[in-house]
C-alpha cells in the first residue's frame, strides 16, 4: 500500500480523536503522567435497544446507560460494595419503606437540577406496561406495580402508590414485602433518574439521551462509534480522570483484538478465545486477569418426571462429582474460569467458598456410587442442551466426556441454534434433561444468586426447583432488619442447596482483557467493566 | 429489442414478490421467538412481551404479517427495528459503505483478472501461463477469512501500512485493503475464465481472418479476440456484483467494516425481521438489475445474440 494511503489512515484516526477531545491541550510528559482532556476508546456493539435506562439489559447499550446515568447508589468498582451517589441517605426501620435523602446540587446535563420527582417518574414511566420497557419487573418490589404493570391487560394508572415525593429533595418508597437488600437493587441502571425533556419524547430521547452521569452523550453514529464526554458539573464521589468514552463497534473480538494490540483500540471487554491462550504474552502488565461476579451452571429438568423423585437428587450430585472441573478450565477454557464450589459467584458479598461441599469435587469412584443409590440416570443416558452460538461446544462435550468416563452414563451434548431457541426450550420447560445456564450478577449481593435462581416461582427459576426449606430461610433472609443479616441468611438458604442439587456450579467468569499502551490504571470491576472514570489517558 | 427489455423488466416482478415472500417467511417462522430474546438469560415479562409484539405486529397471523408488511414496503415503509430506528435509515447507513466495498472488489478483480487472464491466455503453456494457474489455483484454494487474517497480520501488525481494521467505513482508501481479500477469489476465477475463453477463440476461423487480412495485433486482440471472449467473463461478472454486496459478511467482520453484511449478520442473529427481509429485498434487486444489465450486454458484445 502506497504511504500516501497509510497517512490518510492515520490521519483519519487522529482527527476522530482531535474532534473529540475539545479544547485538548498538550501535556507533554512522560509515559505516566496523564491528561485529564483526553479520550479513551473502549470496544463495545451497537447497543440492542433505544438508550433508556429502564430499556437496556445487554452489555451494548448497558454500558453506555451506566456511564450517562447515575443512580442514587452504585458499587465501588474495587470493592464491590455499595456506595451513595445522587443519595445522601436511605433510611428505612421496616426493610419496607425507604425514605430517600438526595444530595443537593446534582445536575442533568442540560442543566436541570435533578430532583426526587425525576426518580419517581422515571420509575413510573418504566414500570407502565404500555412503555414496553424491558427492564420493567425490577420495580415489582415497589407497591402498587401491579396497576401499572397488571400480567395482562392495559394498566390502570401510571403511578405507582408506593412512591410519593416529600419534597425536591426527598421521597419515599413503599415495597409490597420486606426486602432488606431492595438498596443494592437501586444500584441497577434500570433506577435512573430522568429529566423532564424525557417525557416530551422519549423515543427521541433514546437516540439522544441526556443523563446526570459523569459523561454526557455527544453524538451516535450508528454501528460505529457512540462518543462521550467528561460533564464537567459532575456530583458523584468517582470524578472522571479523563475526558469521556468513546464507544467502538466491533463486530467480533478478533477484530478489536487486532486494534488493540496496534494501539488503535484502547480498552476491550474480552479477547477473543483464540487469543486466549497467547494473551498474556502479547500484552505483558497490560494484560487483565480478574474475577467477574457470574457463574456457569448445568441445570436439571426437575419437573419432568425423570427427575422429578427425592431419590434423584443422589443422582445430580454424583453427576456434580464426576465432572473433572480443574482439568476442564485449565485445558478446554485455557484458564478463563475457575472452577466452582458453590452456587454464589466469587467476589460477591456473602460469597463462601465451599458451600456445595464434597459434591463439587472430582472424585468418580464416589459418583459412581451415588448414582447407583440414587436409582441410576433414566436410560443411562443424558444429553446436556445448550446454544451452538456461545461458544459452549467445547466444554460440553469436555463435560459429557468427564461424565462418561468416570460414571460409565451416556453423556451428549444436544446443541441448539442459537441462544433464542435454547432459552425459549428452557423457559417454557420443554425439556428433559440436563441444560446449559449461567447467571451474571445483577447486583453483586449473594441474594441475587439465590432467589432470583432457585426460589420456589422465581422468574429465571428455569429447573422448577422448589424447596419449602429455601424459601422459608429467603423469606427470612428477606425480612431481615440489615445486609448483613440477609447475607448470612442467603448463606443459611445456599446450604439447603447441596441436598437437592437443583443445579450444578461449574466455574466462575473471569475478566480475561487488556488495554493499549495509551492508557494506565485500567481495573476492572465484578461486572466486567472497567473503573470507567479512573482511566488514565497518558499525556 | 425494446420489447425483450420490457419482457425481462416484467419477469422482474414475480422473482421479486416470490424471493420477498420466501424470504418474509424464512424469517418470521424460525424458531425461537425474538421479543423474549430481547431479555437475555433473564425471564421475559409476559405482559412486556405481548405489548411489544403488538407494537411490532408480530402478534397477528403470518399472512397478515406478510400483507402488512409489504402494504408499508410500498409506501416506501421497510419498519422500524428494535433500536427503534427506521429500517430505511440502517440501510441508508449501511449501503453505501458495502456498495463502495463491492464495486472497489469488483474493480480490483476486472482489471487484474482479465489482464492475468489475457497475459496467461495469449500463450498457453508458457512460465507466465503456468504462474498465472498456480497463483490463482493458490487463491481458490485458500478460504476467504484465511486471507482476510493473513492480510491483516502482514499489512497492519507487521509492516505496519494500515490499521488492522477499518477505523472509518466511509473512507475509501481504508477500504482497498478488505476490496483487495473480498475480490481476491472472483479475481481468480475471472483470470481463469477468461484464459480458457482466449484460448479457444485464439484458434476459431475469424481469427485467422483476422490475421490473414493483416489487421495490427492490438486491434485483433482488442476488437476481435477480447471482445468474443468476454461473453462468459461478462455472465460471471453479472451475478458476482450480488455475491460481492451479499457476500462481504466474512470480510466485513474481520476488518470491522460498518455495512450491509454486518448489519445483516446482527439482525439474523436478533431475528429482527424487518432489517433482514428489507435488506434481503434490496440485495435481491440488485441481482435482478445486475443479470439484466449481462443479458443487455449480451447484444452489444455479440450482436449474433438476438432477443426476437
Amino acid at each position: 500500500m502506497p504511504v500516501a494511503a497509510r497517512a490518510r489512515w492515520v490521519l483519519a484516526a487522529a482527527t476522530s480523536v482531535v474532534l473529540v477531545a475539545t479544547g485538548c491541550s498538550s501535556g507533554g510528559g512522560g509515559s505516566s503522567s496523564s491528561d485529564t482532556s483526553k479520550t479513551f476508546s473502549y470496544q463495545s456493539s451497537e447497543p440492542q435497544n433505544p438508550l433508556q435506562p429502564a430499556n437496556s439489559n445487554e452489555t451494548g447499550g448497558g454500558r453506555i446507560i451506566e456511564n450517562l446515568f447515575k443512580g442514587l447508589v452504585d458499587y465501588d468498582p474495587s470493592t464491590a460494595k455499595l456506595r451513595n451517589q445522587v443519595a445522601d441517605k436511605i433510611d428505612t426501620s421496616d426493610s419496607q419503606t425507604f425514605t430517600v435523602t438526595l444530595k443537593d446540587g446534582w445536575k442533568f446535563h442540560d442543566g436541570t437540577p435533578v430532583h426526587a420527582k425525576n426518580f419517581v417518574d422515571a420509575w413510573n414511566w418504566g414500570a407502565t406496561t404500555s412503555n414496553n420497557q424491558i427492564n420493567s419487573s425490577w420495580f415489582s418490589d415497589i407497591e402498587g406495580y401491579k396497576d401499572v404493570h397488571p400480567a395482562s391487560g392495559q394498566p390502570v394508572t401510571d403511578k405507582m402508590s408506593g412512591l410519593t415525593v416529600t419534597d425536591d429533595l426527598h421521597f419515599t418508597i413503599k415495597l409490597t414485602n420486606k426486602v432488606s437488600y431492595f438498596e443494592y437493587k437501586l444500584g441497577y441502571i434500570a433506577f435512573s433518574p430522568l429529566p423532564d425533556a424525557f417525557f416530551k419524547d422519549p423515543a427521541g430521547f433514546g437516540q439522544k439521551p441526556v443523563g446526570n452521569g459523569p459523561y454526557q452523550f455527544v453524538s451516535w453514529s450508528h454501528n460505529q462509534e457512540v462518543v462521550t464526554k467528561t460533564f464537567p458539573d459532575y456530583q458523584g464521589v468517582d470524578k472522571p480522570k479523563n475526558g469521556g468514552v468513546i464507544f467502538k463497534m466491533y463486530n467480533t473480538s478478533e477484530a478489536a483484538y487486532a486494534d488493540l494490540q496496534s494501539n488503535n483500540l484502547d480498552v476491550m471487554d474480552q479477547v477473543p478465545p483464540s487469543a486466549l491462550a497467547t494473551y498474556k504474552n502479547d500484552l505483558g502488565d497490560r494484560a487483565v486477569d480478574a474475577p467477574q461476579g457470574g457463574i456457569q451452571n448445568i441445570g436439571f429438568t426437575l419437573y419432568q418426571a425423570d427427575w422429578s423423585s427425592p431419590d434423584k437428587a443422589k443422582v445430580r450430585q454424583g453427576l456434580s462429582m464426576a465432572i473433572d472441573r480443574d482439568t476442564i478450565t485449565k485445558t478446554v477454557l485455557q484458564g478463563s474460569r475457575k472452577p466452582a464450589s458453590a452456587w454464589v459467584a466469587e467476589g460477591v458479598e456473602g460469597y463462601k467458598a465451599g458451600a456445595c461441599g464434597d459434591f463439587c469435587n472430582f472424585d468418580p469412584a464416589k459418583a459412581k456410587a451415588l448414582i447407583t443409590e440414587g436409582g441410576g440416570v433414566p436410560g443411562n443416558k443424558v444429553t446436556i442442551t445448550y446454544n451452538a452460538d456461545g461458544g459452549h461446544k467445547e466444554w460440553v462435550d469436555a463435560v459429557c466426556n468427564s461424565i462418561r468416563q468416570s460414571t460409565g452414563v451416556d453423556c451428549t451434548g444436544d446443541p441448539k441454534p442459537d441462544f433464542k431457541t435454547a432459552r425459549t426450550l428452557i423457559s417454557q420447560h420443554q425439556l428433559n434433561g440436563i441444560f446449559r445456564t449461567g447467571w451474571v450478577q445483577d447486583y453483586p449481593l449473594n441474594a441475587n444468586f439465590l432467589a432470583d435462581i432457585y426460589r420456589t416461582g422465581a422468574a429465571s427459576n428455569d429447573t422448577g426447583y422448589s424447596n419449602p426449606q429455601f424459601d422459608q430461610l429467603s423469606k427470612q433472609a428477606d425480612e431481615a432488619a440489615s445486609v448483613e443479616a440477609t447475607v448470612t441468611g442467603y448463606q443459611q438458604a445456599e446450604a439447603v442447596l447441596p441436598s437437592g442439587m437443583p443445579a450444578i456450579p461449574l466455574w466462575y467468569y473471569r475478566t480475561n482483557s487488556g488495554y493499549s499502551t495509551k492508557v494506565q490504571n485500567v481495573k476492572f470491576d465484578s461486572f466486567g467493566n472497567p473503573a470507567w472514570t479512573q482511566v488514565e489517558v497518558k499525556g | 429489442m425494446g420489447s425483450y427489455v420490457l419482457r425481462r423488466v416484467l419477469q422482474m416482478i414475480p422473482v421479486f414478490f416470490g424471493t420477498t415472500l420466501l424470504i418474509f417467511l424464512m424469517v418470521y417462522t424460525l424458531p425461537g421467538d425474538p421479543v423474549s430474546a430481547l431479555f437475555g438469560q433473564k425471564a421475559a415479562d409476559p405482559a412486556v412481551v405481548a405489548s411489544i409484539k403488538h407494537k411490532y405486529y408480530l402478534d397477528q397471523p403470518i399472512w397478515k404479517q406478510y400483507l402488512h408488511y409489504m402494504g408499508n414496503l410500498f409506501q416506501g415503509d421497510f419498519g422500524t427495528s428494535f433500536t427503534g430506528r427506521p429500517v430505511s435509515d440502517i440501510m441508508a447507513d449501511a449501503f453505501p459503505v458495502t456498495i463502495r466495498l463491492a464495486l472497489l472488489a469488483f474493480a480490483f478483480e476486472i482489471v487484474f483478472g482479465l489482464c492475468l487472464g489475457l497475459l496467461s491466455g495469449l500463450r498457453r503453456g508458457s512460465v507466465r501461463d503456468t504462474l498465472v494457474l498456480l497463483l490463482t489455483l493458490l487463491v481458490i484454494s485458500i478460504p476467504v477469512f484465511v486471507l482476510a487474517y493473513i492480510a491483516q497480520t502482514i499489512f497492519a501488525t507487521n509492516l505496519g501500512w494500515v490499521t488492522p481494521t477499518v477505523q472509518d467505513s466511509t473512507d475509501l482508501s481504508q477500504l482497498i485493503l478488505p476490496a483487495i481479500v473480498l475480490g481476491s477469489l472472483s479475481l481468480a476465477f475471472v483470470a481463469r475464465l477468461t484464459r480458457t475463453s482466449i484460448g479457444e477463440n485464439l484458434r476459431a476461423d475469424y481469427m485467422r481472418t483476422a490475421v490473414a487480412k493483416g489487421l495490427p495485433r492490438r486491434t485483433i486482440i482488442s476488437r476481435h479476440l477480447l471482445r468474443n471472449s468476454l461473453i462468459p467473463v461478462v455472465t460471471f461478472l453479472g451475478t458476482d456484483l450480488g455475491a460481492l454486496m451479499g457476500g462481504a459478511i466474512v470480510t466485513e467482520g474481520i476488518f470491522n467494516v460498518q455495512g450491509v453484511g454486518n448489519v445483516l449478520y446482527r439482525a439474523i442473529n436478533q431475528k429482527e425481521g424487518p432489517t433482514v427481509v428489507g435488506i434481503v429485498t434490496v440485495l435481491v434487486i440488485v441481482y435482478l438489475v445486475a443479470s439484466l444489465l449481462v443479458d443487455l450486454l449480451y447484444a452489444v458484445l455479440d450482436p449474433r445474440i438476438r432477443y426476437a
